[in-house]
């Protein structure tokens, strides 16, 4: 299985424009670059998941918490639903704020370079 | 039997001629957008990414188009009318799901792809094996939810027209008026995907989208307005009028009420919901239709805008279904409820037998059909390219082809694909098949995500790692399946006079999405293969948008 056609022998007589690349990949920039989109969604998406993650585990397992009455016929449950909306709401709005002031610059900035 | 009473009593006649002549209204401008488009449509890119030349706002829609099913208007709708909040957890699962297309994958597989997923997946590796892979999960995922889209699509137009058991209309029996309405479905979707290519596959989503947001904007505002917005009071009488009482509004109705089993199976469905939506091919395939990552971007945040704001009114459809109709009228229509919102939709319009009540529910019937089609043309085109794009011109003849045979071929693909479609959704007519729009999703979550996430994060993943992601997801997500209650054993079950089931859960994702990460990671490492130089290529093209088609 490891000895294969593409790898070796591909990466070996691989064209120029793989060394462009290679290059712009250790290009501080592009490290800062990188930094800056993992930094955000990583953390964002284990946060997220393990609040939607929350929601699930308490419809099935904290019946007593999620039935309580909020106010008049509004329980828990259903604030906790709708909360999973405004969440995503918000996170969908704090990425496109991020990526259109940290991200986009810089990756337009180095578009251009590689060639 | 039950279909005389309620809301089919009066007027059947001049309720299925407005219905009949709404749908039909919507299938005219459909054709006629996809004659339009198939006009503009002359390279692989127009017919695969529509010359990516959709603006976000238009691919927003799109998207949103092409992801809510019936099942999730009808369906949802429906669960929560007569489950009462159960309902809504799917609605979450579908909804928090888009965050996950929306961070790790959109920009970047726009970025580096070029018109399938494989693109993305091969980028790296050798082509063959990961294409074949891939494709042929691509064409799985679609088959299945095609089947379950259309099968559904039958017994909906029977129900939505009035056609019972042992009815007649237009001289057909109901068996036969399911299997006409399949082939129409069927025959219409290979047309807007073989004429109209992804423009007008997308032109199709777009008006699609825009009826079914219009049509729940309307009835949730008139839902509201008939409890002065007062949505507590709502609740209220949706939960007296259930006949279960407060407990209509507490979570435990429908999913994890009995022993540990159903608990463990909400977990399961609630993992598929949230993480196959970023692994299904048609949905990724929309991405490469506007011009940049950016744009990508801002078409997630479109369809998230639209998908959510869907999703809260279908709150408001079920509860006011569930207040207005009552569970019991809903229920003695279609034991899944599937009919809550058409039911709803004539009680808001005045109620059975006045005008009013006939045309919106007319419009909503009209509504239901123009998003089956939608849908599953989006389906069929998904599939069809990947077939010529991945399987035929990739992994067949190593990328030496030429565009316009390729484009031929995915013209075929499409035709083939339907048909073979239309045939197993005519086999399939009587079975239970709702399962496999969830198999789609845990599939999708188990193959396709891994090997996504993988290929794109980390450095040291290979071929092996990638064929045995997909295999191995794909591979446990449907075999668990197959040894799972909704094949065999229970009552609903697709097979329910034999019993092969030892497989408690009804949804695989818990065991198959792990099971997928592990193979993509144990193939990985198993392989020596590692291209570095071309991991950087991907990494700097998907993040800066160098070199993107």
């Amino acid at each position: 299985m490891a000895s294969d056609l593409g790898t070796g022998a591909g990466a070996a007589t691989a064209p120029p424009p793989n060394s462009a690349y290679v290059a712009m990949e250790a290009d501080p920039r592009f490290v800062e670059l990188r930094r800056r989109y993992r930094s955000f969604v990583f953390p964002m998406t284990v946060a997220f998941l393990a609040w939607y993650l929350l929601y699930v585990l308490l419809s099935a397992y904290a019946r007593g918490f999620m039935d309580a009455k909020v106010v008049g016929h509004i329980n828990v449950a259903l604030v906790f639903g709708l909360l999973q909306f405004v969440s995503t709401f918000g996170i969908a709005w704090l990425y496109a704020r991020y990526a259109n002031s940290r991200l986009d610059p810089i990756a337009d900035e180095l578009r251009g370079e590689v060639k | 039997m039950n279909l005389a009473t309620g809301y089919l009593a009066a007027d059947v006649g001049t309720r299925r001629g407005l219905t009949l002549g709404l749908f039909a209204v919507f299938i005219a401008i459909t054709l006629y957008i996809t004659v339009w488009a198939s006009r503009q449509n002359k390279t692989a890119s127009d017919y695969y990414a529509a010359g990516r030349s959709f603006s976000p706002l238009q691919n927003g829609l799109a998207i949103s188009g092409d992801y809510m099913s019936a099942a999730s208007f009808l369906g949802i709708a429906g669960l929560i009318a007569l489950y009462g909040y159960d309902g809504f957890l799917y609605s979450i699962g579908f909804l928090v799901a888009w965050l996950v297309a929306l961070l790790l994958v959109a920009e970047l597989m726009r970025n580096s792809g070029r018109y399938t997923m494989a693109d993305v997946l091969a980028f790296r590796m050798r082509q063959r094996p990961v294409r074949a892979a891939a494709g042929l999960s691509t064409v799985v995922v679609s088959i299945f939810y095609l089947i379950a889209q259309m099968v559904g699509a039958g017994s909906l137009v029977a129900l939505l027209l009035g056609i019972g058991k042992g009815q007649t209309f237009a001289g057909m029996s109901q068996g036969t008026a399911k299997n006409v309405t399949i082939v129409l479905v069927g025959a219409l979707m290979i047309f807007y995907v073989v004429v109209g290519g992804m423009r007008g596959t997308t032109w199709v989503q777009i008006v699609k989208a825009g009826l079914l947001v219009t049509g729940a904007l309307i009835m949730t505002i008139v839902v509201l307005a008939k409890f002065n917005f007062n949505i507590s009071s709502l609740l209220g009488q949706a939960a007296e009028k259930s006949g279960k009482g407060d407990k209509f509004l507490n979570p435990g109705l429908r999913y994890g009420a009995g022993d540990w089993k159903t608990k463990i199976d909400l977990i399961s469905l609630g993992l598929a919901l949230v993480l196959g939506t970023a692994g299904l091919p048609h949905v990724l395939m929309r991405f490469y239709t506007v011009p940049t990552a950016k744009d990508a971007r801002r078409s997630v945040n479109w369809a998230i805008g639209f998908i959510g704001a869907f999703y809260l009114m279908t709150l408001a459809l079920g509860f006011g279904a569930a207040a207005l109709v009552g569970s019991a009228a809903i229920r003695a229509q279609n034991t899944g409820g599937n009919t809550a919102a058409p039911q709803l939709a004539e009680s808001l319009g005045g109620g059975a037998g006045t005008t009013g009540g006939a045309l919106f529910l007319a419009f909503i019937a009209a509504v239901a059909f123009a998003t089956i089609l939608a849908v599953v043309a989006g389906l069929t085109l998904a599939s069809s390219a990947s077939v010529a794009h991945d399987l035929y011109a990739n992994a067949l003849h190593r990328g030496e082809v030429d565009e316009g045979d390729e484009v031929k071929v995915a013209r075929g693909s499409a035709f083939v694909i339907g048909a073979i479609a239309i045939v197993l959704s005519i086999f399939a007519q009587n079975l239970n098949v709702a399962f496999l729009v969830a198999l789609a999703f845990a599939v999708a979550a188990s193959g396709n995500l891994p090997a996504i996430l993988y290929s794109l994060f980390w450095k040291r993943f290979n071929t092996q790692g990638a064929t045995w992601a997909i295999y191995g997801g794909l591979g446990v997500a449907v075999f668990l399946v197959i040894f799972s209650p909704v094949v065999s054993g229970s009552a609903t079950a697709m097979i329910s006079d034999h019993d092969f089931s030892w497989f408690p859960l009804e949804n695989p994702g818990i065991i198959s999405i792990p099971a997928g990460f592990f193979f993509g990671w144990l193939g990985t490492v198993l392989s020596n293969e590692e291209n570095a130089p071309k991991y950087a290529e991907l990494e700097v093209r998907s993040l800066t948008g160098a070199g993107a088609h």
